[in-house]
């Protein structure tokens, strides 16, 4: 019998359990060695720019929720920001302070959720139970805050739509407390584990070079050696009054840009975040939480474009108007995109196993490629 | 450096005519070239030890009415953390730009999205082919003047409202 030596076309997904999401990939392959694996995406499409051109300024907020489910403060903030830019409106420093504290509690829960999944995908499907253990708390948080646990449609352009409920500073300060330790626990079970340190230490590598040229962002792009967060380097909102540091991957355990350094600044963040989030109880003032805005908003003829750190990185909302009570264009420039399409550069010569990885580590979130 | 400076370099580079600000708008200011320097000019930005802009944060295309369609560049410094905003308009009927893909990898991805929604077709990218949608879609629906087909592959597009079933 003739032996068959040519390389096989293997497909992964779209609805593989370790894709995240519906996401499919073209693997060709040497036996075990791929020689590329290229994505297939759109399997999420729901068209959210052409709706933004369609909804008024209001009507478009929960929509960036769906735009990341998993972060979607964050894409709230972004979306108002890039808003109230064209407006020129000042928003209360109420408001500012609990844009802030919603948004650093959705990355950690989001961050947790990735380091998680990413555990899960290497073979230990405990700590992922603890993570969504740990979220569900959060999310009782957000709850309590704005009536949603997870699209929470919580920004306003102008402020926010609700001030904290009473005894929300205890019960996150609470929750803070316990956290930590637990956070601490996390990282020493699984970060040191011999196994995932070998699954994770020097599978991945992404260069500085390659970071940046493909246009990584967020704890990716951290990971890989740049020094740059736009929280502390283009600074919005109350980002300047809080002091936090931003974390770099080191190479501790393999070299610099693997996964396990993707691993490693994610958890660092949660960290930081409970830090900024324990300032930002302690400074918030009193104040109004929702400035004096129009019903029906025209906002004046130009282009802005505002990048804001999201749990996967640099989210830019575009936005062109044309005077009217709509968008002209809006676009949404995502994280996750970016990350997929180094995919197919980075998987050349990687073992299939690895693949899986890769994508857990780069945190891609399928609606987030899509959009 | 503020836009005003790098303004100036490019249009010292290039002549002042090539490269027309926008200023009067609100938000962001941008500079507006023909298509054909794009290359030079994105080499330039990229290489110049003033301007070091070695990120491309995004690429997208945006319908410019009745005939013509834009195609816009955010530029980024992370060394001198400074952007600048290049946008290119093409006609509808010739809607082609040179890739921006050799100088800036991101730019593969993102030159096929703004293929896809809006028609623009880069000249000499390597793999140019719909993304979001599927590869036998008619048409781009970013564009002003789409109009959505009545059905996909005998799936139709629209449903009947339960509500106000009259509708």
């Amino acid at each position: 019998m003739a032996i068959h030596n040519q390389e096989m076309l293997l497909n992964m997904g779209p609805q593989h359990p370790s894709t995240h999401g519906v996401i499919r990939f073209v693997v060709k392959s040497d036996g075990e060695v791929m020689s590329e694996a290229i994505p297939d995406v759109g399997y999420l499409h729901r068209s959210i720019e052409k709706i933004g051109e369609i909804c008024d300024y209001n009507g478009f907020m929960p929509y960036t929720d769906r735009a990341d489910y998993l972060s979607a403060m964050n894409a709230n903030q972004g979306y108002a920001m890039v808003v109230e830019k064209l407006l020129k409106l000042e928003i209360p420093r109420r408001a500012e302070y609990l844009r802030v504290i919603a948004a650093e509690f959705n990355r950690i829960i989001s961050h947790i959720l990735a380091l998680g999944a990413l555990a899960m995908d290497v073979g230990a499907a405990t700590p992922f139970v603890h993570a969504l253990k740990e979220r569900e708390k959060v999310n009782d948080l957000m709850e309590a805050l704005c009536g949603q646990r997870l699209t929470y449609n919580y920004v306003r352009i102008g402020g926010v739509s609700y001030d904290m409920p009473p005894g929300f500073t205890e019960r996150s300060l609470a929750f803070l407390d316990n956290f930590e330790p637990l956070m601490d626990e996390f990282d020493r079970l699984v970060g040191e584990n011999k196994i995932f340190i070998e699954r994770c230490a020097n599978v991945g590598t992404i260069s500085r070079q390659d970071a940046i040229a493909y246009n990584l962002v967020g704890p990716n792009l951290r990971a890989s050696g740049v020094d740059f967060d736009l929280r502390r380097d283009m600074p919005y909102s109350v980002y300047p009054e809080l002091k936090f540091q931003v974390q770099v991957g080191r190479g501790e355990r393999g070299s610099v840009g693997d996964s396990y350094d993707r691993f490693i600044v994610r958890v660092r963040e949660i960290m930081q975040s409970m830090k900024i989030l324990r300032q930002c109880f302690a400074q918030i003032p009193e104040g109004e939480v929702l400035g004096d805005i129009p019903k029906t908003m025209k906002v004046p003829k130009g282009e802005a474009y505002v990048r804001t750190e999201s749990s996967r990185g640099d989210m830019g909302y575009y936005l062109i108007s044309d005077g009217t009570d709509h968008a002209f264009r809006l676009r949404i420039r995502t994280g996750s995109f970016t990350s997929m399409s180094i995919i197919p550069k980075i998987s050349q010569g990687m073992m299939i196993a690895d693949l899986i990885t890769l994508i857990a580590s780069l945190d891609v979130v399928a609606p987030e490629i899509d959009r | 450096m503020t836009f005003q400076e790098i303004l100036k370099t490019l249009q010292d580079k290039l002549g002042a005519d090539v490269v027309q600000p926008t200023t009067d708008l609100a938000g962001d200011p941008f500079a507006t070239l023909p298509a054909e320097k794009l290359p030079e000019v994105l080499n330039f930005v990229k290489d110049d030890p003033r301007l070091q802009m070695d990120c491309l944060s995004n690429l997208t295309g945006v319908d410019a009415p009745p005939d013509h369609l834009d195609v816009v560049y955010h530029l980024f410094s992370y060394p001198l953390r400074h952007s600048f905003v290049l946008k290119v308009r093409i006609p509808k009927a010739n809607p082609k730009v040179p890739t921006a893909e050799k100088i800036y990898p991101t730019a593969n991805w993102q030159e096929r999205e703004a293929y896809d929604l809006l028609g623009v077709v880069f000249d000499g990218h390597p793999d140019l082919r719909r993304i979001m949608l599927p590869e036998d879609w008619l048409g781009h629906p970013l564009r002003k003047d789409y109009k959505e087909e009545q059905e996909y592959r005998g799936i139709t597009t629209t449903r009947p409202s339960l509500l106000y079933p009259e509708q």
